[in-house]
């Protein structure tokens, strides 16, 4: 360890002063405080506090040098911890966490944390082993993914490997011994910390304790994360660890746990001993479970693990009684641990955007009512309703102009008047009226056939193979056809009245029509409102916009440099987003080649992408097990939604864009309350991925389709009055699920070896369903 | 926390033989251990690292089957050059070698003559994805039409014969059944309540119009002169999923008529009889378990009985009986259960009758042929504990009958044929339980009058058995270029352990017999569930026609070579 800071100190002189000063000021301080643990002056200090403590201690000087208008010094200190300029203004409590989290962030001055690392962690009183790695830090400075070493140096501080099953031992049997209401709570460190601990061992080299490791303790973890354990396990070498995009999230992101303030207010009366010199420090309940967690893993002299929680875990402490096993095992499962409740607790304006008014509808009613006699009485209830539901502002929604939204054309006015005219034939859906299902098998699609849309009206449907292809049909008798060649049209005669029809090639007229033009499998397939226009992603990294009318490619759209998953247009039509295999989530304007913005959070593919319909917001669904929804606007990521035990693949808002529902690899559907961030339901009975969901055009019932060949219907009007909310579980999160799954299902329909892949639910209500038929 | 413990994950990797195998198909000679051992460790990494890629772009495919353009799609995400020449298979054949101490699973690359492809005919353009669309349900009810899975999966069925107070809820995962959508036309109606009433305890079993309409036409057609007609409602009992409910009036209607018949030794009806068991039992939506207490003892009955046809002499009713036997085998094989533990009381029935003509030698030879068949067809167990230890008084017997004075001509015809049924059967067992040599001499000591005739059939069984372990092994010893990686992806595939085909094609069963042997006739097309979906009646009558009697005469030239020269039409002259 030595010799590595020795080669810091030459390099780097300038800034080990620096560092110097920073040791000396936490020596003060500490001293102030009388920790018996805390560090003292130099490098080579052989404390057992951690690297955590000396990041406090790094603030706490921070916040003395600003107090003394030393504004210089605070801001060179600032620039070679590499902390963010806000972590120094919150407390010192919030700031412990933050601060820690802000080193992966410096991806430029990567090198100074490195070393500002190095130097601030310590080896352990037990004797570094012999095969302690020499330049750990030094070797990998001259690496191109700067971000990755910063993040692998925070290994570098090591314990003798043997004990590490011990450590490990001892908080099990420590977390088994206290009360039950507080043991599923604690057991949730139980994942994070194994995981980081394998890893701080793989990185050390100890590679064949990192194996015993793991198999002595890998079958304690909870099954939902044995995907990640596949992973992790494949992992037994330093080389393998760069690179490895599970292993950077580990490192990258902090674990988010949520415990009860309960939990440790109990666990603290255990822990009578408390010294009063840590009270000091403490501001906040978060800290002090801090300092009693520590505490207990101090007295078994080690603090591997207290290092683990305080660099790589988020504890998120709520008011109110511990949950329950089952509560938590709800929430968890995702790749980073639980949203943190502050993370959902922007608002979000779900309620829609006021439809236009649209004065045709009076005269177009009167024709009817000369057509068929007796119904306009019927009628004229139900459309004044309309008027009225859409005149009056929901308090919910946000400003109509709260995003630029195209202008309304003549012909989406008559699309919108047709479709009110459907609306008003559209059945009432309920457990005792179900919907009739109409299923479109794609035959001989070998295997093929990896996306399906339907246009709003049900009139076209578009599938996207695996060949690079997208194949439009037309499933009216009305046939697809091509605009005429520019020559031809010049021959057209503007004025006449059937303009539109005269511009059309009749002799292009066919069934179906296919567009080439991608260079790998489509992964995703979107109309745009309008039915002008269709949008396909690909494995090739384009997202390409096709024109309905020409059958041509207008755009393709580069920016994803990966396979792109999916794409999605806006209800409103002009925006579209698409996510993929590179994490970000894009939102595009059809006349812009570049995308206006950029959603970036998830730790994994996006995987499927979702406009609200009120088209201010995003909702995306990730390998990452997580859903986030994205503001428009800002670009701020305003929930993140945890729960899934897989990849999420599928999304839907309710009509009312109230809730939203999701579906993973998992077999499991989830309801979710938008405006409040939480969990309401949960519908268990799909055995495979669930590909398709939708709600039905009220929104009364829930269709979901999956590979297991099965379309299932749900009550969701019964799933969401279930639930009761009262304020305590809006503020907390955590809610009771109800086991009722069971009673939600309305139907299942078994489709013959046909997994369905995607749902739609025509403006009558009549639901239609498309997949592949595998004999 | 999850008690159990799960297996070892980390413990995977290539063995370092691998490793050396590769380096020398790349020309490095001689790689040290250690270096072998980090590079396992490292390719195995590596691999485990693009199968879980890969994974991702199946699911994005839709698909449960992991191909290998998803191993390429995930190499391109990590740049690195895709494996050319795997695409478009359904699955890699790996050979395997051995040879000085080592082994190896390579991918054989034929060389190619270029003049053949390009003088090859092109193949047919595969069809072109096109759209059906089918209600899959109406109003809540899922009509009962051929696109849609039968009403009354054959899980459930026998969930509910097995354990019939256990209420089951319609809709349970069922195997890939894949029927042919033929003849599902009027038995469909009544699917419609089916998955409401299932709870109720089916005491009356009440047929639609319809329903009693399709039982008159399948019954006359099955028993009825026209080969044609009744070889489509053979097809239509061995694919209709709607049959179900009808179950009960099928099984009395064969057990009812083979009683008739035997009586009145109509031979060619019971044959129609046996067809039709055999068309329900083939029929992939249908679980007999219930019906065999009828069933089973008309089989038997055309297995042992003392005399099937008019002319004993001149009929060949022993293809009825060897027919029969199969079915008998083939029913215990799939409905045998520690409870009604049906295999064993066949046996038993069987081997009583047989103690019976062994101590009696009056019993009719057509009678010990039936039983013989029947024991024998039940698997080589039961031919060598029961069977062999009697071989010595068979063969005493039958040459009494051979050597002795002329009793009837048909005495002699039975002990001809227990003679070629014993020696065809035991053979084959003999073949793999006793040791070699195989000296005349002692076999006549150990089996008697039998003895040298089985010697040479089991010189020549074992001659067939080492020609086909000859083949398996010149093949082993060719050596190409081997093809490391993917022998890796796919172990590295399988641990992942996500792809998995979601349907299984059902392999046909063993009284088939067409796609097991070799020779077959070339108007056998691929089994009949090759067969789907949307196919009209209209048109698929006529091959369905060659093809069942193609088994059938298949099935009778096996043994009987003359008759099956006998032209299609009649099976009544047998």
């Amino acid at each position: 360890m030595a010799a590595v800071q020795d080669g810091q100190l030459n390099l780097e002189v300038e800034k080990d002063i620096k560092t110097e000063i920073t040791n000396d000021g936490s020596g003060n301080i500490n001293a102030n405080s009388s920790s018996p643990g805390s560090t003292s002056s130099g490098g080579k200090s052989k404390s057992p506090a951690g690297s955590g403590e000396d990041q406090q201690t790094l603030l706490a000087v921070l916040q003395f040098l600003k107090r003394n208008k030393l504004t210089e010094s605070v801001d060179i200190l600032r620039r070679e911890a590499g902390l963010s300029a806000d972590a120094d203004d919150s407390p010192v409590s919030e700031s412990a966490g933050a601060g820690s989290g802000g080193v992966p962030s410096v991806g430029a001055d990567g090198g100074d944390a490195n070393s500002l690392l190095s130097r601030v962690s310590i080896a352990t009183p037990v004797a570094p082993p012999a095969t302690a790695p020499p330049k750990v830090v030094a070797a990998s400075g001259g690496e191109d993914q700067p971000d990755v070493n910063v993040v692998l140096s925070a290994y570098s501080q090591q314990g003798d490997p043997v004990l590490y099953p011990l450590y490990y031992n001892g908080l099990k049997k420590f977390i088994e011994s206290v009360l039950d209401c507080h043991r599923a709570e604690l057991s949730q460190v139980f994942y994070p910390l194994f995981v980081h601990m394998y890893l701080e061992l793989v990185y050390n080299n100890h590679e064949n304790e990192a194996k015993q490791f793991f198999e002595k303790f890998s079958g304690d973890q909870e099954c939902y994360y044995e995907e990640d354990l596949r992973i992790l396990s494949s992992m037994s070498k330093k080389e393998h660890m760069k690179g490895n995009e599970t292993m950077l999230d580990f490192r990258t992101s902090k674990f988010v746990l949520r415990i009860s303030r309960d939990s440790y207010q109990v666990s603290c009366l255990g822990k009578p001993e408390m010294s009063r010199s840590l009270w000091q420090l403490t501001i906040t309940y978060r800290m002090l479970s801090y300092q009693l967690l520590k505490r207990h893993l101090q007295e078994r002299q080690n603090n591997q693990i207290w290092n683990i929680i305080q660099e790589h875990l988020y504890i998120d402490i709520f008011d109110g009684m511990p949950r329950s096993k089952s509560q938590i095992d709800a929430m968890s499962g995702s790749l980073a641990g639980e949203g943190k409740r502050d993370a959902n607790k922007a608002k979000v304006f779900y309620g829609l955007l006021k439809e236009p008014e649209i004065e045709v509808p009076l005269d177009d009613e009167d024709e009817e009512a000369e057509n068929e006699e007796g119904k306009p009485k019927k009628k004229k209830p139900k459309k004044d309703s309309m008027g009225s539901k859409s005149k009056k502002q929901d308090p919910n929604a946000p400003q109509q102009t709260r995003i630029p939204l195209p202008e309304l054309k003549d012909s989406d006015k008559l699309d919108k008047i047709m479709n009110m005219k459907e609306a008003t034939k559209k059945i009432r859906l309920g457990p005792d009226n179900l919907p009739s299902i109409c299923f479109y098998s794609f035959l001989n699609a070998y295997q093929g056939l990896t996306a399906v849309d339907f246009t709003d009206d049900s009139s076209l449907i578009a599938g996207g193979f695996a060949d690079s292809t997208v194949r439009v049909w037309s499933v009216t008798p009305k046939k697809l056809r091509r605009v005429k060649s520019a020559a031809d049209l010049s021959n057209i005669d503007k004025e006449s009245d059937d303009v539109l029809e005269r511009i059309m090639d009749e002799k292009t007229a066919s069934e179906s029509k296919i567009l080439y033009g991608h260079s790998g499998p489509v992964y995703g397939i979107s109309f745009s409102p309008d039915r002008n226009y269709l949008l396909s992603s690909s494995e090739d990294g384009t997202v390409r916009l096709w024109s309905l009318q020409t059958f041509t490619c207008l755009v393709g759209y580069k920016g994803h440099n990966y396979p792109v998953w999916d794409t999605q247009f806006s209800p409103y039509g002009y925006y579209f987003i698409s996510g993929g295999h590179d994490r970000v989530a894009r939102l595009w304007a059809t006349d812009h080649y570049q995308p206006l913005r950029m959603f970036a959070g998830h730790l994994a593919d996006i995987t499927c992408t979702l406009f609200h319909p009120n088209s201010n917001y995003v909702a995306t669904g990730s390998a990452d097990r997580t859903i986030r929804l994205w503001d428009v606007l800002t670009g701020n990521c305003v929930r993140i939604l945890t729960g899934h035990k897989g990849p999420i693949h599928s999304l839907a808002f309710s009509p009312n864009g109230k809730f939203m529902a999701s579906g993973a690899t998992d077999g499991r559907v989830l309801l979710w309350d938008v405006g409040h961030g939480l969990m309401v339901g949960e519908l268990k009975g799909h055995t495979d991925t669930i590909y398709a969901l939708k709600f039905s055009r009220d929104g009364e019932i829930l269709a979901s389709g999956s590979m297991d060949n099965t379309v299932k219907l749900w009550d969701t009007l019964k799933a969401f009055d279930d639930v009761e909310l009262d304020d305590f579980t809006a503020a907390t999160g955590h809610i009771h699920l109800p086991e009722n799954s069971q009673e939600l299902l309305l139907g299942t329909y078994m489709t013959k070896s046909t997994p369905v892949i995607h749902l739609h639910f025509t403006r009558r209500n009549l639901l239609l369903a498309a997949g592949a038929y595998n004999p | 926390m999850a008690e159990e413990r799960r297996p070892k994950q980390c413990t995977v990797v290539l063995p370092t033989e691998s490793m050396k195998a590769m380096a020398e198909s790349i020309g490095v000679g001689q790689l040290q251990e250690e270096s072998c051992a980090a590079l396992s460790e490292e390719v195995s990494y590596r691999i485990k690292e693009i199968a879980q890629d890969a994974l991702k772009f199946m699911h994005h495919g839709k698909r449960c089957k992991l191909t290998t353009s998803d191993i390429d799609h995930a190499l391109k995400l990590k740049n690195v050059e895709p494996l050319y020449g795997f695409q478009s298979q359904e699955f890699i054949p790996f050979r395997f070698a051995s040879g000085g101490g080592r082994e190896l699973h390579f991918y054989e690359e034929k060389e190619v003559d270029l003049s053949d492809i390009i003088n090859t005919p092109l193949p047919r353009v595969p069809l072109d994805v096109s759209l059906k669309a089918h209600w899959l349900s109406i109003e809540g009810v899922q009509p009962a039409i051929p696109e849609n899975p039968p009403p009354a999966p054959k899980e459930q069925q026998k969930t509910e014969s097995t354990e019939p107070l256990k209420a089951v809820k319609p809709g349970q995962e069922e195997e890939g059944s894949i029927q042919k959508g033929q003849g599902a036309t009027s038995a469909e109606a009544k699917g419609k309540k089916d998955g409401l009433m299932r709870m109720k305890p089916r005491s009356t079993h009440e047929l639609s119009v319809e329903q009693q309409l399709y039982y008159k036409e399948i019954t006359e057609a099955c028993v009825g002169s026209c080969e044609a007609k009744r070889a489509e409602a053979l097809q239509s009992i061995a694919t209709d999923p709607g049959l179900y409910q009808m179950l009960p009036r099928f099984s009395t209607f064969i057990s009812e008529g083979v009683r008739v018949n035997v009586v009145q030794n109509n031979l060619a009806l019971l044959i129609y009889l046996m067809r039709m068991v055999k068309a329900l039992m083939d029929n992939p939506t249908l679980y007999l378990e219930k019906y065999l207490h009828e069933l089973i003892p008309a089989v038997v009955t055309c297995i042992v009985s003392k005399q099937l046809c008019l002319r004993p002499d001149v009929d060949n009713h022993w293809a009825l009986r060897d027919f029969a036997a199969r079915l008998m085998a083939q029913s215990c094989k799939t409905f045998s259960t520690t409870t009604n533990n049906i295999q064993s009381r066949i046996t038993k029935t069987f081997t009583k009758v047989y103690n019976k003509c062994w101590l009696d030698d009056k019993t009719q030879w057509t009678t010990r042929y039936g039983c013989i068949a029947g024991l024998s067809e039940l698997g080589p167990d039961v031919i060598k504990t029961l069977i062999l230890p009697r071989l010595t008084v068979e063969g005493a017997r039958i040459k009494a009958v051979s050597d002795g004075p002329v009793v009837s001509n048909i005495d002699k015809i039975g002990a001809d044929h227990v003679q070629s049924l014993l020696l065809k059967h035991c053979a084959s067992v003999i073949a793999k339980a006793r040791p070699l040599p195989d000296n005349v001499e002692q076999y006549r000591a150990d089996y008697g009058y039998l003895g040298p005739m089985l010697c040479s059939h089991v010189v020549k069984a074992r001659a067939q058995a080492a020609l086909q372990a000859q083949q398996v092994n010149r093949t082993t010893l060719t050596i190409t270029q081997p093809r490391p990686t993917l022998t890796v992806s796919q172990s590295g595939i399988g641990g992942s352990g996500g792809s998995r085909t979601a349907s299984i094609i059902k392999v046909p069963s063993s009284l088939t017999l067409m796609s097991t042997r070799p020779g077959t006739p070339t108007q056998l097309s691929p089994p009949a569930t090759k067969y789907i979906v949307m196919a009209t009646s209209s048109g698929s009558s006529s091959t369905q026609q060659v093809l069942w009697m193609a088994v059938l005469l298949f099935l009778f030239s096996l043994k009987y070579p003359y008759y099956g020269k006998s032209n299609s039409n009649k099976q009544v002259n047998l």
